[in-house]
């Protein structure tokens, strides 16, 4: 074997590459070439090891040192400086983020990390760097000194709950199916990770597909199953490749296939890939899909466990969940059942989008609370600007204010808040988001993925839709807040799979904490937020205005007149409210009424 | 017609590989319907007919397959596609004001393909690059943090 004085690992997130990372890749090559550094030092891929919000990065070990915001240019310097004088070249390390080996795990101080403990820390193209991270030791320890039954006896003790957004306990469901006799049966690992804004699963997925594959090995001995599939949806092409690897080197070491460790466990695994459509994360979609049909849903019961992939009992279970159950099963379950509070044990990753300053990926304990989320973890509010809503759960989930900040993060209280936990998108949103047109936006988006097989949720979420596309417009009417009650009512009530139930959440909630902005809409005529473009108008103040005419050269329908030097004036008939004009003026001489 | 003879041989040849790589199973429609619509953009009729009987399945099995999915097209797109990233997480960091500049840019609707078959526009659900959002695809290039300003240059580069 061939010893390396230093490693490179260069983050090949998909974020990372469209800022260049192939580039520094191959410019980090040839300068260790040129230097003869070559046989000293190896370059490798990895996947995610910051936040990719200033890629490309790297890090480079034993050192431990994180470099950040790197382009061609720079490799020279940096290879220069840290390779052959042994210095860090401090320019290219933010001070907080220049994590040491030992530190990687927990990087900001209320975060823990066990899902993503391996991300951006081992190569996932390589099986012998998941294994030198204890990784396969707990499947050998539950297939040698573990019964089924200890081991979901031991996942059960743990409290770990079903990721995916239900929070169903995991072993639980294991219990179900090992109770079926007979041989046929599936289990699933359901990686259509389809909420916007949500990509905790497509991290795990492309930095550590083995931890993934290990839970689900488990689980399958566990319930007695020998077939498995991974759903992943077809946006996540570099998933799918790394787990097509994953299988392939598993299955090479005997860790996947028959007699698994010589125990006598058969067990094997295939990739199924979706073809883009949002309602296959709901199972039994999933398993409709799977087999090669539309995606449409059907009724529960039956359940999975006793009717799911051709008609035969299967067990679903999210991406994260799996990826827990090895640390569950070498640690044990008293370690586990330690982080979070009563009833949500564990982490839980969440994705943050939106308006805060460090978004990206983040796993904390359950029982974080919402304010320790947004202003800790994620750096506060950007451009000093006031908090307005968060939004969690997903597209079926729904948008809490200010006053809700000091809520627990765990399944119960987002539910009795009115929102939900879901598969763990995060949106932070500032003062100057419409939340009518955020309730619209998300109305389009259920609309447009419901797959139309039951009533209320495709005609419902129309009409929910259409009313508040009117609001929107400046159109509401009198009695439009009263029928938008009644329909998520009874689209909730009546709908037949998760996604018809929880679309209306986002207008449920923001009409329970925003009504104010929806009666401003309808009555007053008026955006609070300055966002729906029918009632807005942009205005140049003659006063400020120095009659540059970089609007009116900038408007795409010409609405601004005015001779140069002379202040100049829209014509609201005409203006199209794109807003290019108050980007463009350098004096702020725009404002919006 | 030499050219269409030449189409119609193109999607016989794309339907015999998909057939041939994943087999003529149920099970395995949407992996060749995937492959098919990948070499060939979308999935003409005859594609859906020479599968249909290859499966042994009506026409209306296999094109209820193909119309479910927003990843498999049954009428054709321009020779570049956009796939817009309309959800929540670019829409609040300015996605909508980038969707508008390639609408004006290439004078077309989400939907639409211009006159021209250069260029289809689609509006896809989340693309998981949230981090960098406004983002979108043009073919197999990803393009994140994009502002309205700098849409020109990026379809400028795919013209000629």
């Amino acid at each position: 074997m061939k010893y390396f004085r230093s490693h490179i690992l260069v983050c090949k997130d998909p974020d990372c590459i469209h800022k260049g990372a192939h580039e520094v890749m191959d410019a980090l090559q040839d300068e260790l070439v040129a230097e003869g550094l070559i046989n000293e030092i190896q370059v490798l891929e990895t996947s995610r090891i910051g936040n990719c919000w200033n890629g490309p990065e790297m890090m480079v070990y034993p050192e431990g040192i994180h470099y950040t915001n790197l382009t061609v240019d720079d490799i020279p310097y940096l290879v220069e400086e840290h390779f052959l004088k042994g210095r860090i070249a401090t320019r290219f390390v933010e001070p907080e983020k220049s994590v040491k080996d030992e530190e990687l795990g927990a990087p900001k101080s209320k975060e823990i990390r066990v899902v993503l403990r391996n991300c951006g820390k081992i190569d996932p193209e390589n099986i012998e760097d998941y294994i030198a991270e204890d990784g396969y030791a707990a499947l050998g320890k539950a297939l040698t000194e573990m019964s089924p039954t200890q081991v979901i006896e031991t996942v059960l003790a743990s409290g770990l709950r079903g990721r995916g957004g239900a929070g169903f306990p995991a072993a639980r469901k294991w219990s179900f199916v090992a109770a079926k006799q007979g041989s046929d049966k599936f289990l699933i690992c359901n990686a259509d990770e389809g909420d916007p804004g949500a990509f905790m699963n497509r991290r795990v997925l492309e930095s550590d597909p083995h931890a993934v594959l290990e839970g689900m090995i488990i689980a399958a001995y566990a319930a007695g199953i020998k077939q498995g599939y991974i759903y992943c949806r077809a946006e996540y092409p570099i998933a799918v490749k790394t787990l097509n690897i994953a299988i392939n080197q598993a299955r090479a070491m005997g860790l996947l296939g028959k007699d698994i460790l010589g125990s006598g466990f058969d067990f094997d695994l295939e990739v199924r890939m979706g073809a883009g459509a949002f309602v296959c994360g709901e199972e039994t979609a999933l398993m409709a899909s799977i087999e090669g049909k539309r995606g449409e849903p059907r009724p529960r019961p039956p359940f999975p466990a006793d009717s799911g992939l051709w008609g035969k009992p299967s067990n679903v279970n999210n991406v994260e969940t799996y990826a827990n159950v090895p640390q569950i099963i070498l640690k044990g379950a008293d370690w586990y059942a330690s982080m979070g509070n009563e009833k949500s044990k564990g982490t839980k990753t969440f994705a943050i989008a939106g308006d805060v300053n460090n978004t990206g990926l983040i796993e904390v304990p359950f029982g974080i609370s919402l304010r320790e989320i947004v202003f800790d973890v994620c750096g506060g509010i950007k451009d000093g600007k006031q908090f307005k809503a968060i939004q969690t759960g997903g597209p079926m989930g729904g948008c809490l204010p200010a006053s809700q900040l000091d809520l627990p993060m765990d399944y119960e209280s987002m539910t009795a808040a009115g929102s939900m936990m879901g598969s763990g998108g995060l949106i932070v949103m500032d003062e100057d988001t419409c939340m009518v047109d955020i309730a619209r936006f998300f109305m389009e988006f259920t609309q447009d993925e419901s797959c139309g097989k039951c009533t209320p949720c495709r005609v419902g979420t129309r009409r929910i839709l259409e009313i508040l596309n009117r609001i929107c417009e400046g159109k509401g009417r009198h009695g439009d807040i009263e029928t938008l009650e009644l329909l998520c009512k009874e689209i909730k009530s009546t709908s037949l799979c998760g996604l018809g139930q929880g679309a209306p959440t986002p207008v449920e909630s923001t009409l329970k904490h925003f009504r104010e902005e929806y009666e401003a809409h309808i009555f007053q005529k008026k955006c609070p937020a300055k966002v729906c473009k029918s009632l807005i108008s942009y205005e140049i103040q003659p006063d400020i205005c120095t009659g540059c005419t970089v609007c009116s050269r900038n408007c795409p329908v010409e609405a601004i007149n005015g001779e140069r030097r002379q202040a100049h004036k829209i014509d609201p008939d005409v203006c199209v409210r794109c807003g290019i004009c108050m980007q463009v003026c350098n004096f702020n001489a725009i404002i919006v009424n | 017609m030499v050219v269409e003879a030449s189409i119609s041989e193109r999607v016989h040849q794309a339907v015999e590989n998909a057939l041939a790589r994943f087999g003529a199973h149920d099970d395995e429609l949407i992996p060749i319907l995937t492959h098919v619509n990948h070499e060939i953009g979308y999935l003409p009729g005859q594609a859906l007919e020479e599968i249909a009987h290859a499966l042994k399945k009506p026409k209306s099995k296999v094109f209820t397959v193909a119309s479910f999915y927003g990843m498999l097209s049954t009428i054709p797109v321009g020779k570049h596609v956009i796939r817009f990233c309309e959800s929540a997480p670019c829409h609040v960091v300015g996605g909508r004001q980038v969707i508008v500049a390639i609408q004006q840019a290439l004078k077309i609707n989400i939907g639409q393909t211009t006159p021209d078959g250069q260029w289809t526009l689609l509006a896809v659900s989340c693309l998981g690059i949230c981090a960098v959002g406004p983002a979108f695809i043009v073919d197999d290039d990803v393009y994140g943090n994009v502002t309205p300003e700098q849409v020109p240059a990026i379809l400028k580069k795919y013209q000629g």
